[in-house]
Formats: structure tokens, sequence, C-alpha cells
């Protein structure tokens, strides 16, 4: 069973912009599933239309098969979910908030505290929950809004960019909580700008831009369409030029700092011994950037310049009109 | 729902989930009166104990008698209907626009709670911070003047009437409302011109022909007079129909909030 499934999915707003074009995309239960895409790409408006944020102009929205036209309550029972601003009131305490979000649910007041001491413990806010709101980290508020997510202990969670200023060692202990909370069952969509945490967590992905979904497939065979990757060897002795290196490209970011570009059919052995042969020591390597964002970059690009072609072609064919 | 749904969802009992949430906006709304109970209370108490001591023992003196009746006990039901009507309303639009305006009225709009139930639960909230006001107002009533009460019943139903529908008055001033200007406009504008001449402090027998008509359209007149009728057994206007009037109101403004929430007016994109 599909716990998200959209059809032709549109959306315009009232000043015209087209947040969404006919988006189609189906989430099995239990997957890890990431929704990527630059700033503007749709994906903030996908989740306000799932979870009835945001009135859809067109399309068609199940999730766990209940129709968000014709059953909203029993969809919305469904769902638990973070949002990327934060949406809590300020003014009340963490436990009031989880608790009475419970409420909202229909969780009965002495499950809702038993649950409130759970998730607050879990995500270490349970020290902080008789203060106010406000005088939470920023950090400590994005765990409070997860902790306030799960009190209703919803089959599917969207995570609009939880960890979004979070730091490393909180955003890793999220990484496990989230983890867990998959295994047990609960589907999760995540969408993130950190490239990293998607390609750590989600087994299936997407990424939208311009509205329209332009990549679906698992993580793995996306990340497996990785034709080159670019490698960085920090060199011990300076280099004034980039050696010429046959079949690489090859560029000089500083004087001890190498870029090559290595194809997937070649292996780094080989480059290693072209260096070696060089007179070159490598002290160390790493990839460029992370392997999905280069792929994210080549789709994203790669789709805003197939809608810049239509476009032309588009205003192209009106003009003879 | 359809058969793959129904195999696959735990059971869950929709009424109880509708009950449980309204209580929990009810009691929200309990804990916000409370929370800031300097704002939410104290203000109306203070203008009541002045309006008593100005208009009522000063000012009132010289009056003497109106609608057969000591000036201060006339005034009495005029002025706790009027911290009803302020703070029904009052409740309404600071903690729905509020929660607009921090978004946390998104924690309501994601739930499984119905539209009229979320509408429900936010009135109702108006209705108790008026009644606790007007609880306040009473007592302090006590202290300036005897109240006697003709009809308890009809003072209840009145009062309770009132709060709903100016509650939901609140409620769509809220929804409408795009900064806090708006939020302080019909009270200023609207709300405090009808309740000063809606008959809280005089009789309209008083007025001259044309403002006595014009009085007439002023739907507070009818709140105050139904509501000084269960007191003293006197109104200016007829209390079948002020009644009728305030249901009709109450209905229609429930009406009207549930359709634009329904909508999305205010509140989606």
């Amino acid at each position: 069973m599909n716990a998200l499934s959209v059809r032709g999915l549109t959306k315009t707003y009232r000043n015209g912009v087209q947040a969404l074009r006919g988006v189609d995309l189906d989430v099995e239960q239990g997957d890890f599933f990431a929704l990527l895409g630059p700033n503007g790409a749709g994906k903030t408006t996908l989740i306000g239309i799932i979870t009835s944020l945001v009135n859809k102009t067109a399309g068609v929205a199940r999730v766990f098969e209940h129709d968000v036209d014709t059953q909203l309550e029993a969809a919305k029972a469904c769902i638990g979910v973070v949002p990327q601003e934060f949406n809590f009131n300020m003014f009340e305490t963490p436990y009031t908030i989880v608790v009475n979000q419970a409420g909202f649910y229909g969780i009965a007041r002495p499950v809702a505290r038993e649950r409130a001491e759970k998730y607050l413990k879990q995500l270490q806010l349970w020290d902080k929950r008789s203060g106010i709101s406000r005088g939470l980290s920023g950090g400590m508020k994005r765990r409070l809004m997860i902790a306030r997510a799960l009190m209703h202990e919803p089959r599917l969670l969207i995570l609009d960019e939880p960890t979004a200023g979070v730091d490393i060692e909180i955003r890793r202990s999220m990484w496990d909580f989230l983890r867990e909370i998959n295994a047990r069952g609960t589907t999760i969509i995540l969408t993130t700008h950190y490239l990293e945490e998607a390609e750590t967590l989600c087994r299936n992905i997407a990424i939208i831009n311009g509205g329209r979904i332009v990549e679906r497939d698992r993580m793995s065979s996306l990340l497996r369409r990785l034709n080159v990757e670019t490698f960085l060897f920090n060199v011990r002795d300076s280099l004034k030029a980039a050696p010429e290196l046959e079949g690489y490209v090859t560029n000089l970011v500083d004087d001890h700092t190498l870029e090559v570009e290595v194809s997937k059919e070649e292996s780094l052995n080989e480059i290693f011994a072209r260096l070696s042969s060089a007179g070159i020591v490598v002290t160390s390597m790493r990839n460029k950037v992370n392997r999905l964002e280069e792929i994210f970059m080549r789709l994203v690009e790669g789709g805003a310049a197939r809608a810049a072609a239509k476009d032309s072609a588009r205003a192209l064919a009106g003009g003879g009109r | 729902m359809s058969a793959a749904a129904e195999a696959a969802a735990p059971a869950v009992n929709m009424s109880v989930v509708r009950w449980i949430g309204f209580k929990t906006i009810v009691i929200r709304e309990f804990g916000r009166i409370t929370r800031i109970w300097g704002q939410t209370i104290v203000p109306s108490v203070v203008t009541a104990v002045l309006y008593f001591a100005i208009f009522g023992s000063l000012i009132g003196r010289r009056v003497g008698v109106m609608g057969g009746f000591d000036y201060k006990q006339y005034i009495a039901p005029g002025l706790i209907m009027m911290s009803v009507i302020t703070n029904s309303y009052g409740n309404v639009v600071a903690s729905f626009f509020g929660a607009k305006f921090g978004k946390h009225v998104e924690e309501l709009l994601v739930s499984p709670l119905p539209n009229w139930l979320i509408v429900g639960g936010y009135a109702v909230g108006g209705v108790v911070r008026g009644l606790l006001v007007g609880a306040a107002v009473t007592i302090v009533s006590l202290v300036f003047t005897h109240l006697r009460v003709e009809h308890p019943l009809l003072v209840i139903v009145a009062l309770l009437l009132t709060s709903v529908t100016f509650a939901l008055a609140g409620f769509l001033n809220a929804l409408y409302a795009k900064n806090f200007d708006q939020v302080n406009w019909i009270p200023a504008f609207v709300l405090t011109p009808l309740t000063y001449f809606g008959g809280v402090f005089y009789s309209i027998s008083l007025l001259p022909e044309w403002a006595r008509q014009l009085s007439y359209m002023n739907p507070i007149l009818y709140m105050v007079n139904a509501f000084r009728f269960g007191f003293l057994g006197v109104s200016d206007v007829h209390v079948g129909g002020a009644f009728a009037l305030m249901a009709a109101a109450a209905v229609v403004l429930f009406s009207v909030c549930v359709a634009l929430m329904n909508r999305g007016a205010g509140i989606r994109d």
C-alpha cells in the first residue's frame, strides 16, 4: 500500500505563480523517502496540500488510500508534520504544547501525558518541559516540533527540513532517532538541503524542480548513475601547475590541492599510479561534493535548461501566429 | 473509505477524537485566559468600578430614576452585558489572530478536527471569558447596588446568546485581519459606539423619535434590553424579538465562520 499517492497535482497561487505543474508521486508504506529540490521548487507547497494547509488547484492526493478531498479527517489523522518554520505558541511550555497537540488528535489526557514524557525525554527536552518555549535554542525548537508531530504516533511523518540550523552532534542523534521511528514502521518523507542527510537516511528519492518531479528512483540506483565524480587530492609538496594526466581532467585548486574528475569506468588505483609516476605524493583525498549533490545539481540544472528551451520554443511558436 | 484503507487503518472513533479535540481547545483557551488574567479579567473589572463610581454614584445621583429604577440599578445589567460583549469578542479575536500571526493555528489546521469544531471551540473560549468577566462585574455591581433578578432563565439565555454571538463576530474579525491594526478597528470604531448607543446608560424612551428609530437598528440595544428585562423586568424593545434576533445572529455568524474556514479564507493559500 502507498502511504502517499498524488496524481496530476497542480497549484497556481493567486499571484499567478505556478508552484506545482502536474506532480505524480507514490511513496510506499514504511519507506524513508527523500523529496529534494532547490528553493521554490514546490516541496513545501506539495507538503502544504497533503496536510491541507494549502488549497490545491487540481489533482488528487491520497494518504493511506484516504482521499484528501473526500476523507480529509481520516487522511489528516494519519499524518504528523514537522514544518520548516517554527509554528508553536512561543508563550506556552513544551509540555503544554505536546499534550495539547495530542488532544487535537483525540488522544486522552492520561495517555498524552505519558507520551509527552516519552518523546520529550527521547528528544532530550524533558528538562526544558516547564519553561517558556521562546527560550529554547533553535535546535531545541526543532526537536520540540518533532516531539509534537509524534504525539499521535502518525503512520506518515513528514519532515520539512527538520535539521536546519541544528549542530552536527544533535543532527546525528536526530538521524538515529528517525531511523528508529522508521524501523518501527512509520513512513517518513524528508525534505532537506543537507544532501548527505538524504543520502544517509533515505531509501528512495524524488527530485522536484520548477513544480515537476524530474527524478524518482531508489537512492542506490540514482547514485550508481553518477558517471563522473570529482576528487580532491591533498598533496605533500607544493605544485605550480596541474599535472597533465592523460585521460583525466585536472585542475589545481591551490598549491597543495589537486582536483581530478574520474569517470565511473576508471579505477582510483590508476590515478594513484599516474600521480606517483609524476612524483606527486598524496596525503589525503575526498569527494569534492557529496555524490547525491553532484547528481542533484546536474538534474536541477538540466531541468532548468530544458524548461528554458521549452519556454523559448513556446515563445517562438507564439510569435509565428 | 476504500477497502484497502479500511483494512489497514487502526479503528478510530471520530466522535471521541472530536470530543477530546474540542475539550482541548477549550482547556487551552481557559489556560490562556487565566495565564494572562491581568489582561483578560482585571481591566473590565476596573472599568466597571469606575463606571459605577462616576456614572452611578456621582452623576447618577443627579439623574435620579431611570425606567422606574435607581440609576445604578438601571445601568448594572447594561454594564455587565457590555463587559460580556467586549470580552467574548476580544478573547476570540486576540487568540485566533495571535494563532494566525504566530502560525500555531496550523496545529489545529493539520489536525483531524473539522472546521465547525474549531470555530465552536474558540467560540466557547470566548464565552468562558465573557462569563468569567461578567461574573466579576456582577460582584462589583453588588458592591454598589442591589440587583434583583426577575427572570433568571432569561438572564442566562441572554448572556449565553450574546456571548456566543460576539465570540463568533470576533472569530470573523480574526479570520479577515491581516495585522494588529485590523484587530483593533472593529472594537474601536464599531463595537464601542454601538455598545454606548445600545441603551447601556439610558432608556431610548429619552431620545427624540429619529434617534429612537435609529437605535432600533443597533443589535446591541436588543441584547442589553433582553438582559435588563431578565433582571429588572423592563425593556425598550420586544423581548421575544430580541431573543429571536440573538439566536439568528449566532446561527448566521457560526455558518459564515465555518463556510469561510472551509474555503480557507484568511488561513490558507
